[in-house]
């Protein structure tokens, strides 16, 4: 094992794909002359030159749809977005044409694209740029979404996501870029749709992903003071969701808190809370509790941030609820 | 580019008048119900396809296009049955009755739809010309829009990153007079669209698009420019449809007698006036033509009568590459 930070594993993972394969390139603001705005393609434009190390002008729903059309003739993009918030302005191409394509040229089309970039808030910056849109992805069939939280798993699961044959959602955090981690010294994948137990637990089974799980470890960690034992799910994929992993933990440990940076309406803890109640309403001994940010756009000012974000103490609080300590 | 010849003409005939022909068939069997969703048809436009197809090289070069989409791909080798047959929503379609209408697609033959969202298409024209530039292969796109779709932001990111990049790309606008029902006046306040390649430095201009002669002569030299590696161009295509902008439009926004000027200047009229003023074929021979023409229509029509209907596990069998994508249940079982 080698000890990295989360750009590098990123960085690492779009490297050795190229290497191995020529029909991939990165395409993206500031990727290439400036190695990423958050440096996570740092070396990447001396290794591979111009023509596979792309810079763009401000312009995301074009080049998001020129890499939708270079899939459709042969090349396998990695498109970054410097944030979620941005792809936005190109979310038809996503959604219409990366999506949608391989089933309504009746099979004809797949487009083997990584959508890639960071979600959700990172620090003060307030409505337009501290949002998670893993829900409105996730609910588009044709999509695969993924969310790491962690410099091994976003290696090893970026990876998959470029050599997956169907377009792929991946999605980063500003504040886990610097990150550090373990991670293999060889080549390795992991597989989408797959989840992982991150701690194991019996009293408790609380479901998270991407950089908000850390708030769920450092709950755990103050309530096994307490001698409850939580067990944490690290969901990774989000689209298509390893329903099994929740499930099984689910009928162990029967109570389920869901800790998500997102709104609450419509999101990813409601589908996880549909799908527990229709699968394992018996073994339920507590409603489920999800945590998510406030029903706002979010603010900027140090304190209502604060408490518009979810945070360790809400899940101290939540586990609690459902054991109705 | 390729001599337009006495044998030009002839097969210029044939393949608009077929293409007005089975759009006026697919206007009689939506009109019976037996083909849904919304239609919209080429009739008037044909010059720019039949144009377009002498000066491509249709052994690489790629087409992509909008909603208006029915006949393009037959012009690029597609079975016009299988079009037909996308129509009926039949399982011998294009796209195995899941495209309908508006998204016709075919890999084998270099159409790459068919697109619904107006202007969506426009980088997907980028992006294949990207791919063939990537990969050098020599080829280049020809990518369509409507003046509607002029207006939309799409196109200038990717005016703007084509001529960047020089991809190999010309950029198509047929103008037809009408987004919708708002004429081109009405979207904008200059009417000369093609002028828009001009801020981006793109070589652009207008052409007579009621005669195949000027669309295959403008598009020879964007083509050639496009291979020569010297980047993208802007054609605007002045052009005209005679329907409506799909099959509900009552067309309230012209008058009758708009259309009927258009009518004196029609395509396919322009290619029967040479062949008869050069004496190209007798009257007896443009009546088998007529004739032929009807018959490959109708038995477009049989086909797409006679194919069964769709399996319902196509529905999900097309949606990933991965073969055993676990979707979720939307019923109870």
């Amino acid at each position: 094992m080698k000890t990295i930070q989360f750009r590098e594993a990123i960085a690492e993972a779009m490297s050795e794909e190229m290497r191995r394969d020529e029909t991939i390139y990165l395409m993206g603001e500031e990727v290439a002359e400036y190695n990423g705005a958050y440096k996570a393609s740092k070396g990447m434009l001396d290794e591979f030159g111009d023509k596979r190390v792309i810079d763009t002008p401000i312009s995301e729903l074009g080049f998001a749809g020129i890499g939708i059309g270079s899939a459709m003739n042969g090349n396998r993009p990695i498109i970054e977005f410097m944030t979620f918030n941005f792809s936005l302005v190109g979310i038809d191409q996503i959604i219409n044409n990366a999506a949608k394509m391989r089933q309504m040229s009746g099979g004809q089309f797949n487009i083997p694209i990584v959508f890639r970039g960071p979600t959700a808030s990172a620090g003060q910056l307030a409505a337009t740029h501290s949002q998670a849109f893993e829900s409105w992805y996730a609910n588009c069939p044709g999509l695969k979404v993924i969310v790491p939280s962690n410099p091994k798993d976003a290696k090893g699961l970026l990876k998959s996501a470029i050599r997956d044959d169907d377009p792929v959602i991946f999605m980063e955090s500003e504040q886990m870029y610097g990150d550090k981690g373990e991670v293999p010294e060889g080549e390795y994948v992991i597989p989408i749709g797959v989840a992982e137990v991150k701690r194991e637990g019996k009293d408790v089974t609380i479901v998270s992903f991407g950089k908000i799980i850390k708030e769920a470890y450092a709950a755990a960690e103050e309530l096994e003071k307490e001698n409850i034992s939580c067990e944490i799910i690290d969901l990774r994929t989000i689209r298509p969701m390893d329903h099994k992993t929740i499930l099984d933990s689910v009928k162990k440990t029967n109570r389920l808190v869901i800790l998500e940076e997102a709104w609450p309406f419509g999101n990813i803890a409601t589908e996880i809370t549909y799908q527990v109640q229709s699968q394992a309403f018996d073994y339920l001994d507590a409603p489920i509790v999800k945590i998510n940010t406030a029903d706002t756009p979010a603010p900027y000012s140090p304190g209502l941030l604060k408490e518009w974000l979810p945070n360790s103490a809400d899940v101290v609080k939540a586990v609690k609820k459902v054991l109705y300590k | 580019m390729k001599k337009i010849t006495k044998k030009t003409y002839l097969n210029w005939y044939e393949e608009m008048l077929f293409w007005r022909k089975f759009e006026d068939k697919l206007a009689q069997v939506y009109i019976q119900q037996k083909v849904r969703g919304f239609l919209h048809l080429y009739n008037g436009q044909e010059a720019i396809l039949a144009g377009s197809l002498h000066a491509m090289d249709l052994t690489k070069d790629k087409m992509i296009t909008a909603y208006r989409n029915h006949v393009q791909p037959i012009g690029m080798g597609v079975d016009p049955k299988r079009v037909m047959a996308e129509l009926y929503g039949k399982a011998t379609g294009t796209s195995q009755g899941l495209g309908g209408s508006m998204h016709i697609f075919s890999k084998e033959h270099r159409f790459y739809g068919g697109h619904g969202i107006v202007g969506g298409q426009i980088p997907l024209g980028a992006g294949l010309a990207f791919a063939d530039q990537y990969f050098k292969r020599d080829a280049v796109t020809l990518t369509f829009l409507g003046d509607g779709a002029a207006r939309q932001g799409s196109l200038h990111e990717t005016l703007n990153m084509a001529m960047l990049w020089k991809l190999p790309v010309v950029f198509c606008v047929e103008n037809n007079g009408y987004a919708m029902g708002t004429s081109v006046a009405r979207t904008a306040n200059h009417v000369e669209i093609w002028k828009l390649g001009l801020g981006y430095d793109m070589p652009c201009g207008a052409v007579d698009a009621m005669n195949p002669v000027k669309v295959a002569e403008a598009m020879d030299e964007a083509i050639k420019r496009a291979r020569k590696g010297e980047g993208p161009s802007f054609l605007e295509l002045k052009t005209y449809r005679y329907r409506g902008h799909s099959m509900s439009d009552a067309q309230l926004y012209r008058t009758k007698e708009e259309v009927e000027e258009y009518m004196k200047i029609d395509p396919i009229t322009q290619v029967l006036d040479v062949i008869q003023k050069k004496k190209y074929a007798t009257n007896e021979e443009i009546k088998a033509i007529d004739k032929r023409v009807k018959e490959r229509v109708a038995e477009c029509e049989k086909f797409a009568e006679e194919s069964p209907f769709p399996e319902n596990n196509i529905m999900y069998d097309t949606v990933y590459e991965q073969e055993d994508y676990p979707f979720l249940a939307h019923k109870p079982e």
